[in-house]
């Protein structure tokens, strides 16, 4: 038994009892590295385990354990760490901490995962019509043009200002000297003819 | 006939980071050099 154990160093190591963490601490701000790969593997997989409740993803895991130990090493090294006995209470904090920035950024920065049914194209979407959309836009204001030219010249004049000058309908009764009510009521019966042509004239009027 | 309770399911992982992950931060530690001048603490690594 005794010489199994002496042939497995690693087994020798875990049979030591556990020493204090403050122990520990002062042994690695005195220069003792082999303190700090105690301390980590003491608290290894509590912390990992803590994380990856939170974050449910290993590598994600790994990269904040690693951040936590990085602010604890330089924490210690600078001499601004306050022994209280509450080690572990404090690089959970840290990681705990790590964890809300990795969740902050990752809503900053949303991650799109590979599948089948993903689509980058439909990210990279572009706002401007291609050229066939083009066309048929171009032809449906041009067919629009020539219908409002259909309409009685009051209302024909009240909907130009309106949709096609962007008046509001105040300076438009300004414009024309009639009143706001009138020029409301001279846009109502433009839209109302204007339906009527498509309807009676089957024109699709659609992009 | 369905079963009336759910399954108990463990959320609870208990899981170690990797030997690569632990290295790291000894190397890191390691080639960790901090100096204070005048109240400012100043990191170096050493390669």
């Amino acid at each position: 038994m005794e010489k199994g154990l002496e042939d497995n160093p690693q087994k020798v190591i875990l049979m030591e009892p556990q020493l204090e963490d403050s122990l520990l601490i002062k042994r690695y701000v005195s220069g003792d590295e082999k303190a700090l790969e105690a301390l980590i593997d003491k608290h290894n997989r509590r912390l990992s385990s803590f994380i990856y409740s939170k974050v449910r993803n290993q590598s994600i895991t790994e990269d904040i354990f690693q951040d936590t130990f990085i602010k604890v090493i330089k924490t210690l090294r600078k001499g601004a760490y306050n022994e209280e006995g509450k080690f572990l209470p404090w690089i959970m904090r840290i990681a705990h901490n790590l964890i809300i920035d990795h969740f902050r950024k990752s809503n900053r920065m949303p991650m799109f995962e590979g599948a089948d049914t993903f689509n980058l194209f439909a990210l990279m979407g572009d706002e401007k019509l291609d050229a066939e959309r083009q066309i048929i836009k171009d032809q449906i204001d041009s067919d629009l043009i020539v219908l409002v030219g259909e309409l009685p010249e009051e209302q024909k004049e009240v909907l130009v200002m309106r949709i096609y000058k962007n008046m509001s309908f105040k300076e438009i009764s300004e414009n024309t000297g009639v009143s706001i009510n009138t020029a409301l009521g001279r846009m109502r019966y433009a839209l109302i003819n204007l339906r009527k042509i498509i309807q009676e004239n089957d024109i699709v009027l659609t992009n | 006939m369905d079963k009336p309770y759910f399954e108990e399911q463990s959320y609870c992982t208990l899981i170690k980071t990797k030997l690569e992950t632990v290295r790291f931060l000894q190397d890191y530690s390691k080639s960790l050099q901090m100096m204070k001048i005048e109240n400012l603490h100043f990191e170096t690594h050493l390669n």
